[in-house]
């Protein structure tokens, strides 16, 4: 549990220090510990539980500035996860269907489960529906793997509006979800 | 898309992220607001004139220092409010303290003074007009935090806007400090308090909406 905190937190500073490869490695983690975590509280909407895993990995890369070093990364998980689970239950109003207690927050890297189901939602088709200055700067950047050099001379955008197109489309993707 | 493609879509990252973030986006949004506040007060009602005399009145920096204290309260409240999973600890207890305080003051004037005079030492001559002042000089600030918070992830969205209002307010307060010329404990105890409290419940109730992420 703290071994896999430290190694964890390690891995997220360094990607938030820009390290890519430690980022991909952290949030493969997590994703597993978040699928784990969500699927034992959403025991009766099983069809749910990837679709969350995806949202609240978008809202922890969107948020990954409020993330402070000096904080137990177990807390900063659990309470995005436990925000995005809550905010979901509301969405569709069924609260009954927790059954377990939500506060313990050591609990969320308890269980790792790395078996995903096929999300429901579709994202590449919410991407769609972004404006061209958001949705090619995604497409170029995120999906084909191009540098802000190279997506800029194919859009004929600058290179602070590529990165500015990235960071709102992905706030943009988010907010998509919560209105769906 | 499947959850891996979604992971190696955000890890194709291009850039640091800045540490303190939180911090940064405060400064920003309150040296604006607090922009903001004290051109509202100079233009609708400017500095009180007897302002150089005052200064040398200990009750003078009371009433500054009350608002002052909340202040400190709410940003601490705030910064922490606006990150996952980052416990209040000893907020509630520097919300408190200031209240509390204004009011054992409050409490010793009301019983040194007359029965005839106790009226005139909790309404002054402004107690219709302080708090809603407070609260439109609160409007920048409270703008301002909000806007801060909408860029971070505050989880109790209530709570967070509570706390952004009571920033908004107690700033308010602090600036009208240099125009009223109320000096008794028991009006600040109580109008003051109500000024600074209307933009925290109004925090409270729109949090929900404005806040979400």
């Amino acid at each position: 549990m703290s071994a896999s905190e430290d190694r964890l937190r390690d891995l997220l500073v360094r990607g938030l220090a820009g390290d890519a490869p430690a980022y991909h490695a952290c949030l493969k983690e997590l994703s597993a510990y978040l699928r784990a975590f969500l699927r034992r509280r959403l025991v009766r909407l099983p069809d749910e539980v990837e679709d969350l895993v995806q949202e609240t990995l978008l809202a922890i890369h969107i948020q990954r500035h409020t993330y402070d070093a000096g904080q137990p990364l177990t807390a900063w998980v659990h309470a995005i996860a436990r925000y995005k689970l809550v905010d979901m239950l509301r969405r569709r109003a069924v609260r009954e269907a927790l059954h377990d207690p939500l506060d313990n927050e050591s609990e969320v890297f308890a269980a790792s489960d790395t078996e995903a189901t096929e999300a429901r939602r579709d994202l590449a088709g919410l991407l769609e529906q972004l404006p061209d200055r958001q949705r090619l700067p995604i497409v170029h950047m995120k999906l084909e793997g191009l540098s802000v050099t190279e997506t800029a001379r194919m859009t004929g955008m600058s290179e602070s509006a590529v990165k500015v197109g990235v960071h709102r489309g992905l706030k943009a993707l988010a907010a998509m979800i919560r209105r769906e | 898309m499947r959850t891996d493609e979604l992971i190696a879509v955000l890890a194709r990252s291009e850039e640091a992220v800045m540490p303190h973030a939180s911090q940064r986006r405060f400064a920003i949004a309150l040296g604006w607001g607090a922009f903001g506040t004290t051109l509202l007060m100079a233009i609708l009602l400017g500095v009180r004139p007897d302002l150089a005399e005052a200064v040398r009145l200990p009750m003078f920096w009371v009433k500054l220092a009350f608002p002052a204290a909340l202040l400190a309260a709410a940003l601490v409240a705030v910064l922490r409010l606006s990150c996952p999973g980052v416990r209040l600890g000893r907020v509630p207890a520097m919300v408190a303290a200031p209240m509390l305080a204004i009011w054992l003051l409050a409490a010793v004037v009301l019983l040194a003074a007359a029965s005839g005079e106790r009226d005139a030492l909790i309404l002054g001559h402004s107690w219709r007009s302080c708090p809603f002042t407070i609260a439109l000089l609160s409007v920048p600030l409270f703008g301002a935090a909000l806007w801060a918070m909408r860029g971070l992830a505050p989880t109790n969205l209530a709570l967070a806007g509570a706390a952004a209002g009571l920033l908004a307010g107690a700033g308010g307060a602090l600036i009208y400090a240099l125009h009223c010329e109320e000096m008794a404990a028991p009006f600040i105890g109580t109008w003051y308090l109500l000024g600074m409290l209307i933009p925290a419940v109004l925090g409270a109730l729109l949090g929900s909406r404005l806040l979400r992420w």
